[in-house]
């Protein structure tokens, strides 16, 4: 399925134009600014929306190519179903003697984020609305952000894939460090980009080793036959060279073994580099132990990046480990998954209990993310569909949610002037939506059925407990076998704790007593700040009571990475 | 599509049963839901929050109560009649549930390669429910009418019960677990948001978080067990599942994928899991300890968890997943068949916890003062007989005394909040009375004691915030001071400030007498009697063949029997016999018979005791001597409906123990007995006021405070699992996150820094000592040599002739013109 233009660089440039052509706006043009942010933000959501739309109207359809080729020399069924899934497909040689070439696409698996990418690029815009220190800087880069981020998700190349991933962390050290809050903003915005930076480094290193190996397969005699080969089926750009930084090339050198051979001694090359490139893109998915730039990056940023760091540049990671690590190491996926889902386990308790124990409003929300995000790594290392899939849907349920929950907490601190939980209370009176948005947002973290969480977090359980009889883990000495079922148990206790925190908030902060001595008349809630709540909550509704909306459409996703994880 | 034959296909209507309340709940939150603002001082508001004062408050309007009621009571009207509808059809059905069933499921969410479908399903076994569940709404419904006459919010408590009753018969025509769990939650949420409906007082807020979290640990563990079942059998539907013997004996005799070693079946550790929800859910030890907290929420709300709704869906979920937890198969391994003695892990947890928690709750409702709290214990108790005779296999006996309780137990709440309602009346009263005259020295009453307020600081608060303080309007320009300071000392709830009230309330009187009388099993004329004598019976049996498990449930339940007969009484004659033993209870009363709040509180009375009376005949064995050949010509009928909903396998068919006279006098005399009990020490002599408990007399204070205080179970939690989880975060916050990781860092930050530091050094020493020395030297040679630049010719001349001399000496030596030596 294609339009008429190339849909997918229209979500990557009209922010990045928007972007440009606001900083020759006027400072003083503020309706204008905001005019040309806000317009650029909608079409950049209705055309994410469109593509997502019908995305899952050909998975409905069964408009998804079910391809089972087999070549006569490797096999290449994964490549092509990942080739197959990819739509609105744009490939552009870019620098073609190293084999980089300007590859986007979109599947089963970011379309939702590209949707929810939209959704809070919009959403964003408008809690910005009444920033009055620098707002034409502020939107200007906070475009440039959306770019980024949107452009991981659609990328096909590895090369590509970094440079939006940088792209994504520049603009947000200086939205961090130039409108955040006064007291912590330089140093969570040196901590958050030092560790992303580095974590990136480290993958990045790891994905170049990734090219050269399958360069030096692809020109071995067996490589040149399998490359050949699917040019031939046409899997792979006729044009292709064995250098090259084509997730799609890649992923067929993965499927046929060639990141499989000893690297170091008797260790394979993918089981000497998947905890890099796992764990390296992890960080910024808060992973523990390497999660703490994200609470203080949360509570530092001015509202609107909050919203989009915790609601979509997570996912970047969670999206970005599982596209690289787990796609092209399959078998480096099977051998550190296993001990990897103690890290993620550790992310949904401990997260879970910080968050209990915050004084700051913002915290509580921060640590929050920390906690769910656990859930999708739990989900990554299932290695079923089951479990996978509600890891995507996690994905896309959290970022919903703590873009939500960080909106509903800017709004109180707009007012109060204040994050400190003790000293609120009574809000549900002040900001009667804020407060009904915020228990939305609040049931959805708990799970609870009729929101998107519950629809997340079942499929995410139950694939814990399929993988439990699958997965083993060999310490050398013993070999850990159903520990899945422990794990699950305690996660599920982190998730008690979740419903214990919210409600803990909810009734102190918008319950309660008002103090009206000290905050007086505070300004009613305005029209874009129920926009806001509107577009970001009544998703997790509908996605609740009607997961066919997003469900297949990650399963399908997903299909490529089970194949080549030899699961289907 | 032809939308009347629709409507009337028992197939498609199941889905229409929750959909009446779902869409009041809609209606009234987003059109009849109407506020207007008054002061937060102004009468209308109740006086719910003094420190309101300054600040306008939204109060319902008039047009809104009208309508918000209307819409509420049409959604459960619908309810009822397609229930009925269903019910009705499903009678006319012979062998109901043994092929035919009414069922329709549509797609719900792929995940995966399976596709899970949601659907509806009415068998035997939910129709007695879709009987049960819509009449006790509705009464409910007519009773808040009155109850909730005067209360600022009352729309919105419209709203919020139609949601709880939407979500309790969504449970009930659920055809699969998740659906089931959906409803399930949701009126986990509706209690949380009716617990605390007054949220304004702590101890409501509190205590709905209480019931929200206890509850909540449960359905998580619930969960998982549903996520597991779904793993071993790719189906969560319950007919599928249940009626399929093969996948039964094959998940119970698989080893579970946790303690398999241990001899658990993956169908015994699933079973678990789902009974840990019901445990929390129908209150049983040890998650009991939320549902008396629960009593803060309107009286409403506690007759809809205690009877209708919540706590019995804990039942019903048991009673639905019962073949998953006995298996099928040969009694082995982890199937079992408690008619011949062999039980597994689900069953034993059954039975202990059920029959466990019934003696105990039992003898905490002996010692209490309250008059809802003795309700609130009587229920624990009466839900462990339940779950106790679904340890021993007597299915049927567990759901007839499921729906036989629930219309006694609605009936006693509904009554008691009557009683609450009267005393308050009586408050208003004399305190209109005190001020037309001076005070009277006399009615200070002997309960405003320091121990008095410490003991039920809840029931205190709970007087001050009812809807009803402010009853009389036109008495608010008394003063608040008053008002207040009466309303925190007087306890309306408080059963030793009763006394008399028969002659105040007759018709609440004979109402409480038959859900009372009910609750205790008064033999042959009572539903209670029948329901709770067919436990009995059954758990004879298998002690008569020398079963552990069943000897231990039949003398447990025989002596919560007597307790309950006991406590029963004693509730009646302290509230209702002898003399008032206050001046409130004197003036006790529910205002003209022909008021609305009279009539709507006491309709559903005489309802609800018409089924306490007489929806035990329906399930009469046989044998009963004179009683048999009346209401059971043909064999027990109950039990005969009920028969076909589950498969006919030997484990878990439903089965009938002989008839056998001995459990049948032991219910009467544990009734009666108990019943006499309780009138020798409070009836013959009614209490006097200001006398102690002949109770505590009795026990010892140390032993009554012990059974007033829940055992300290409430105490004990807090020392075990808050306090300990609240330290746990506070370390991983502080030590482990603040000290530990982000040490860690700042660590790593610091040594580079040094590093960075020391670099510094080396570089302004070596490299810079180096880099700036070149030219530093050459600066210092050029200024030594600017010293030469002296501009004498004499000096340059010097210089030139030994320069000239060096040269030649050199040239000399070395061309070997001068050869030395």
């Amino acid at each position: 399925m294609e339009f008429g233009f190339p849909v997918l660089s229209a979500l990557i440039f009209i922010p990045v134009v928007a972007g440009v052509l606001i900083l020759f706006i006027p400072a003083a043009s503020r309706d204008i600014i905001r005019g040309v942010a806000i317009t650029s933000a909608v079409v950049t959501l209705s055309l994410s929306a469109l593509v997502y739309f019908s995305y899952l109207n050909a998975v409905n359809a069964g408009a998804i190519p079910q391809t089972t080729v087999e070549a006569e020399e490797g096999s290449f069924r994964a490549t092509a179903a990942f080739k197959d899934r990819q739509f609105y497909v744009e490939n552009i040689p870019w620098v073609p003697s190293v084999g980089i070439s300007y590859h986007l696409g979109m599947d089963g698996l970011s379309g939702p984020m590209v949707l929810l990418t939209g959704m809070v690029a919009v959403a964003g815009v408008l809690i910005s609305w009444q920033i009055s220190d620098r707002q034409r800087e502020f939107y200007a880069f906070f475009m440039l952000l959306v770019a980024g981020v949107m452009g991981v998700f659609i990328s096909l190349d590895m090369f590509l894939l970094f440079f939006f991933y940088e792209l994504a962390i520049f603009p947000m050290y200086i939205l961090i460090a130039g409108w955040g809050w006064v007291k912590l903003r330089e140093y969570a915005a040196m901590k958050l980009t030092l560790y992303i930076l580095i974590g990136s480094v480290v993958a990045l290193v790891g994905a170049i080793a990734m090219v050269v190996t399958a360069a030096t397969y692809f020109e071995t005699e067996a490589g040149r036959q399998v490359l050949q080969a699917a040019i031939a089926a046409g899997v792979i750009n006729p044009n292709a060279t064995a250098v090259s930084f084509d997730l799609i090339q890649l992923t067929l050198a993965a499927e046929n073994g060639a990141f499989s051979l000893p690297f170091l001694g008797t260790v394979s090359f993918d089981v000497f580099w998947f905890p890099f490139i796992f764990i390296g893109f992890g960080v910024m998915a808060g992973l523990f132990p390497f999660h703490n730039w994200s609470p203080d990056g949360h509570v530092a940023a001015p509202t609107a990046v909050s919203m989009i760091h915790a609601g979509v540049l997570m996912k970047l990671g969670a999206f970005a480990a599982l596209r690289t690590a787990v796609q092209m190491m399959p078998e480096g996926a099977q051998t550190h998954l296993p001990w990897i889902v103690f890290l993620a386990t550790v992310n949904v308790v401990y997260g879970a209990l910080i968050a209990f124990r915050q004084r700051d409003f913002k915290y509580v929300i921060g640590f929050s993310s920390v906690s769910h995000m656990g859930l999708v790594t739990m989900g990554w290392a299932t290695m079923n569909a089951v479990g996978m899939t509600g890891a995507g849907l996690q994905m896309f349920s959290h970022g919903a949610m703590t873009a939500l929950f960080f909106g509903c907490v800017g709004m109180v601190y707009d007012r109060a002037h204040t994050r400190d939980i003790p000293s609120l209370g009574g809000f549900m009176k002040i900001l009667p939506w804020t407060g009904v948005f915020f228990i939305i947002g609040g049931l959805t973290s708990m799970g609870m059925p009729g929101f998107s969480g519950f629809v997340a977090e079942f499929p995410i359980f139950q694939g814990m407990w399929e993988a439990s009889d699958a997965v083993s883990l060999d310490l050398g000495v013993t070999t850990l076998s159903s520990y899945y079922s422990f794990l699950v148990i305690l996660a599920a206790l982190g998730i008690v704790i979740t419903a214990a925190y919210v409600l803990r908030v909810t009734s102190q902060v918008f319950f309660g007593e008002y103090n009206r001595a000290r905050y007086g008349e505070l300004p009613p809630i305005t029209i874009v700040e129920r926009a806001v709540l509107l577009l970001l909550g009544v998703p997790l509704i509908v996605l609740g009571l009607y997961p066919s909306i997003m469900a297949p459409m990650i399963t399908e996703g997903i299909i490529p990475v089970l194949m080549l994880l030899g699961r289907m | 599509m032809d939308i009347a034959l629709l409507l009337n296909d028992p197939n498609f209507l199941p889905w229409l049963v929750p959909v009446g309340p779902l869409l009041a709940f809609i209606i009234i939150t987003f059109a009849t839901n109407r506020a207007r603002l008054v002061p937060a001082t102004s009468h209308e508001y109740g006086g719910h929050h003094p420190d309101y004062n300054g600040m306008l408050v939204p109060v319902v309007t008039p047009l809104s109560r009208v309508l918000s009621v209307t819409v509420g009571l049409s959604g459960v009207v619908m309810a009822l009649l397609i229930s009925l509808n269903i019910v009705g059809q499903a009678l006319g059905v012979r062998h109901f549930g043994e092929e035919v069933v009414f069922a329709s499921a549509v797609e719900w969410m792929a995940t995966g390669t399976t596709a899970f479908r949601m659907g509806v399903m009415v068998d035997p076994l939910n129709a007695l429910l879709l009987v049960m569940v819509p009449i006790a709404v509705l009464c409910i419904f007519i009773y808040s009418i009155g109850y909730m006459a005067h209360d600022p919010r009352q729309s919105r408590f419209f709203a919020l019960i139609s949601l709880f009753a939407a979500a309790m018969l969504t449970l009930t025509v659920a055809d699969n677990l998740l659906l089931l769990f959906v409803g399930w939650e949701v009126m986990g949420l509706c209690s949380y948001m009716l617990i605390g409906f007054w949220f304004e007082k702590h101890s409501a807020y509190r205590a709905a978080i209480k019931a929200f979290t206890v509850t909540r640990v449960a359905d998580v563990i619930m969960l998982l067990g549903i996520a597991y079942l779904y793993t071993m059998t790719g189906t969560l539907n319950f007919r599928e599942i249940m009626q399929d013997a093969a996948l039964l004996n094959a998940i119970n005799t698989a080893p579970a994928i946790l303690f398999g070693g241990l001899g658990v079946s993956a169908g015994g550790l699933i079973g678990s899991f789902l009974i840990i929800g019901t445990i929390g859910k129908s209150a049983q030890f040890p998650l009991h300890v939320w549902l008396p907290d629960a009593m803060e929420g309107p009286t409403p709300v506690s007759a809809m968890i205690h009877a209708a709704a919540m706590v019995s869906a804990g039942i019903y979920a048991v009673l639905r997943m019962f073949p998953l937890f006995v298996g099928a198969g040969d009694p082995i391994g982890g199937v079992a068949n408690p008619h011949i003695g062999v039980y597994n892990l689900p069953l034993v947890l059954l039975a202990v916890v059920g029959a466990f928690t019934a003696l105990f709750a039992a003898t905490m409702a002996v010692a209490q003062n309250d008059v809802k709290a003795v309700l609130a214990y009587s229920t624990i108790s009466q839900l462990g007989f339940m779950m106790a005779a679904l340890g021993i296999g007597a299915y049927v006996a567990a759901a007839f005394h499921l729906i036989t309780h629930a219309f006694f137990k609605a009936l006693l709440f509904m009554a008691s909040g009557s009683v609450i309602h009267a005393m308050e009346h009586g408050a208003h009263h004399l305190h209109e009375h005190a001020h037309d005259h001076e005070p009277e020295p006399t009615t200070r009453p002997y309960y405003e004691t320091a121990q008095a307020a410490e003991a039920h600081p809840e029931a205190a608060h709970a007087a001050h915030d009812d809807p009803h303080a402010h009853d009389h309007g036109h008495h608010a320009e008394h003063g608040h001071h008053e008002e207040h300071g009466h309303g925190h000392a007087f306890d309306p709830q408080d059963m030793r400030n009763m006394g008399g009230l028969a002659k105040k309330i007759p018709v609440t009187f004979v109402g409480f007498v038959i859900g009372g009388f009910a609750l205790a099993g008064f033999p042959l004329i009572t539903a209670g009697f029948w329901s709770k004598d067919e436990i009995l019976a059954e758990a004879w049996y298998g002690t008569l063949k020398g079963y552990g498990p069943q000897a231990l449930v039949f003398f447990l339940l025989a002596v919560a029997a007597f307790l309950t007969a006991f406590y029963t009484m004693r509730q009646i004659c302290l509230t209702f016999l002898g003399e008032p033993r206050t001046e409130e209870a004197k003036h006790a009363g529910l205002g003209g018979a022909r008021s609305i709040v009279s009539i709507t509180m006491q309709l559903p009375l005489i309802i609800l005791s018409f089924f306490a009376l007489f929806a035990g005949f329906v399930g009469v064995p046989k044998e009963f001597p004179l009683f048999g050949p009346i209401f059971s010509p043909d064999g027990n009928p109950f039990f005969h409906f009920l028969e076909f909903s589950v498969l006919p396998e030997p484990n878990f068919a439903p089965f009938h123990p002989p008839f056998n006279l001995f459990p049948v006098l032991v219910s009467f005399a544990v009734a009666l007995g108990g019943l006499y009990l309780g009138w020798r020490m409070y009836g013959r002599r009614p209490l006097q006021a200001g006398e102690t408990d002949p109770m505590e007399r009795i026990l010892g204070s140390a032993v009554y405070t012990t059974l007033q205080k829940r055992y300290y179970m409430d105490d004990l939690y807090s020392v075990l699992f808050v306090k300990p989880s609240q330290w746990l975060a506070r370390q991983v916050n502080t030590f482990l996150d603040r000290g530990v990781i982000d040490g860690t860092l700042h660590a790593i930050g610091a040594f580079f820094t040094w590093l960075g530091d020391l670099i510094k050094v080396l570089n302004s020493w070596l490299i810079d000592g180096v880099g700036d020395g070149i030219p530093r030297s050459i600066y210092t040679l050029g200024g030594w040599l600017r010293g030469t630049q002296t501009g004498r010719i004499q000096q340059y001349l010097l210089a030139v002739l030994i320069a000239f001399l060096i040269i030649g000496i050199v040239l000399a030596v070395s061309s070997g013109v001068v050869t030395a030596g």
